[in-house]
């Protein structure tokens, strides 16, 4: 007999805790499995052929599997030459990027400002779940139906404009209601105002009512409390809502389009365009830069703040 | 700072009434805090303890009368206004903050620089032993490190007057008799007046100069804690300050201690039956029952109880030293 009893029984304890550890192990990856299944499937999958479809050549009728960089050199052919007047490409992720910048800026006000009225004016928690559902309203019909539901109201001879006209306040219809980037953006604020309030009424219930009153003790001022309590503290919701609406907006080409009267160009627009024309290698080329784009963009934005901790 | 200067003010209560909605949560208070002394507003929950501090602090209006620091009238001012400072419950620190800008936050709302407002909260660290934290985030610290900086950061405005809102229930009970002995220790250093809610009496008896027991938004009894101690004005102190036996005498009833009753065998007093017996250490808990049903509890020093050894069920007679009791109101 080489090992002692309590030696022994140390070492029955060692086989046990790692056969307790593996147990676990396993079951942590069988509750994962499913979703990580579908995400494989559904989104890693695609994507990895979307990215290697980039890399292939193509001509008038059919895609040829080499590799080559022929999607992403066409995409930005001339942009170096023109410099520095900006190509048609980078004009349009310019675009883009501003379409989101100001979508994103309006949302965040708006949202915020709901938020904050709803966590901490309306008290009620009945009226609190009432006034988040009414928020809710712009997605109980179709984006086709919503769209359409628009021209009778900002078009030439619309509800707006002949209100206008009849009030005095212009002499004849405005031309910029719809079927222009106002009509965009105003669509989209719309739209996507929902997703910035969710999350930072979400995060604001989340701030005990008590600091609220420890800054007031402290002397600050409304404002001052907004500002050094209240933003602070919606950080998370602000990050994760701002998430949402840039990755959405990013990509829209079907509301771009036809609030805009097809006339505003932007980067899932261009998609749309090469896929039409069966350019698939390019089009997948443009889905990837604009992957690339919106990435850079969410991880600057998380830089700010781990989601993670906050979710 | 001025050292020598009392730089607390007296806060009184004139007629302070509050209601919400149809409960009345105080009812026509009257009440005179000293300058630079300790009270403790002492009561069970819902006693309106908590809603007096909040008016003093000014985060809750009166619904009549008024509230004066020294001959001020601060009924309508706002807490910043008044020279007040408020310790809250959970201690309310900025999670977002560290400890320094925690303490620090006041000045920031005055607009004093940063390196000027730092300088101070320094200090204020100083004074609650916690210069090393400075640079911690409120969730990196135990219970008590946040206490002290809670109490670093309600100091910083200079308040003339410290209200707390049971600042030691969050502590464990270790913790709870060091800090109770810091916020005297601390209160006696820089002379200002603090106002504690507290429901705990053993915490009010070790702190205050003054002790406030409120019971249903009104004051049962005021005074120093010996007073209140030794004469309770009314059965609902006698009963919860504790130690007291409340006993039918006479038509009304008197107030006696528990280490002030004596119990034997036979001889002169109330009978009573020994219920049951408790052992406390240095002295024995004996519950004894009335022939009306009233429960008496007497505390009997080991030794005599030793000498004289009593059993569930005995016989015996309940007596006290005349000067012992006192009637209730």
């Amino acid at each position: 007999m080489s090992s002692s009893l309590p030696d022994r029984a140390a070492q029955l304890r060692q086989i046990q805790a790692r056969r307790v550890e593996t147990r676990r192990a396993l079951v942590a990856w069988l509750q994962a499995g499913p979703m990580m299944l579908v995400f494989a499937l559904f989104f890693l999958l695609p994507l990895a052929l979307v990215v290697m479809v980039s890399f292939w050549d193509y001509n008038e009728y059919e895609i040829i599997p080499a590799f080559t960089v022929r999607g992403y050199v066409e995409s930005f052919e001339g942009c170096l030459a023109q410099m520095p007047s900006l190509c048609t490409t980078l004009k349009t992720y310019w675009q883009t990027l501003r379409l989101v910048g100001m979508v994103w800026a309006i949302t965040l006000v708006l949202g915020f400002a709901i938020a904050y009225f709803l966590a901490f004016h309306v008290r009620d928690r009945t009226w609190q779940v009432a006034l988040s559902l009414l928020c809710t309203i712009p997605f109980w019909t179709s984006n086709v139906i919503r769209m359409i539901s628009w021209i009778p109201l900002l078009g030439r001879n619309g509800v707006v404009n002949r209100g206008l006209v009849e009030a005095g306040v212009v002499e004849k219809p405005l031309e910029w209601l719809l079927f222009s980037e106002f009509a965009v953006v105003l669509a989209l604020v719309h739209l996507f105002t929902f997703f910035m309030v969710v999350p930072v009424f979400n995060a604001m219930l989340r701030i005990d009512r008590r600091l609220l009153e420890a800054a007031h003790d402290a002397g600050a001022s409304a404002w001052q409390t907004l500002w050094n309590v209240v933003i602070p503290l919606s950080k998370p919701g602000i990050v994760i809502g701002s998430i949402f609406v840039i990755t959405i907006v990013m990509g829209d080409y079907v509301t771009i389009g036809v609030m805009g009267g097809q006339q505003i160009a932007s980067a899932g627009k261009v998609i749309q365009t090469r896929l039409d024309a069966l350019q698939f290698p390019a089009a997948a080329a443009n889905a990837v830069i604009l992957l690339v784009a919106t990435g850079l963009i969410i991880a600057a934005l998380s830089r700010l703040v781990d989601v993670r901790k906050e979710l | 700072m001025n050292e020598q200067a009392p730089r607390g003010v007296s806060v009184e209560l004139v007629k302070v009434g509050r209601s919400f909605g149809p409960a009345i949560a105080l009812d026509d208070v009257d009440l005179m805090v000293p300058a630079g002394s300790y009270c403790c507003l002492l009561g069970p929950s819902g006693c309106g303890k908590t809603t007096t501090l909040r008016i003093v602090a000014g985060h809750e209006s009166v619904s009549s009368g008024d509230v004066l620091f020294g001959a001020r009238n601060v009924t309508d001012l706002p807490p910043r206004a008044r020279g007040t400072a408020l310790m809250f419950q959970s201690y309310a620190l900025f999670p977002h903050l560290s400890v320094l800008d925690n303490v620090a936050f006041a000045l920031k709302m005055r607009g004093v620089g940063k390196q000027e407002r730092w300088a101070r909260a320094r200090e204020l660290l100083g004074v609650v032993a916690m210069q090393e934290y400075e640079a911690r985030m409120p969730a990196q610290l135990s219970g008590g490190q946040q206490q002290r900086v809670a109490l670093a950061r309600a100091l910083i405005t200079e308040p003339q007057v410290l209200l707390l809102d049971e600042p030691l229930s969050a502590l464990d009970p270790f913790l709870r008799v060091r800090m109770r002995a810091e916020l005297r220790r601390l209160q006696r250093r820089i002379g200002i007046t603090f106002i504690h809610v507290t429901h705990s009496q053993e915490e009010a008896m070790a702190l205050a100069d003054l002790v406030v027991v409120m019971n249903q938004g009104r004051i049962e009894q005021a005074g120093p804690p010996r007073e209140v101690f030794n004469r309770p004005r009314t059965a609902f102190v006698a009963g919860f300050i504790g130690g007291h036996n409340v006993i039918p005498w006479q038509g009304g009833s008197i107030a006696v201690r528990g280490d002030r009753l004596r119990l034997a065998k036979g001889g002169e007093g109330l009978a009573a039956t020994v219920a049951a017996l408790e052992y406390q250490g240095s002295f024995i808990l004996v519950t004894a029952t009335l022939a009306d049903g009233t429960e008496l509890t007497a505390q009997i020093p080991d030794d005599s109880f030793d000498a004289a050894p009593l059993a569930p069920g005995d016989a015996v007679s309940v007596g006290w030293e005349p000067e012992a009791a006192h009637a209730l109101q």
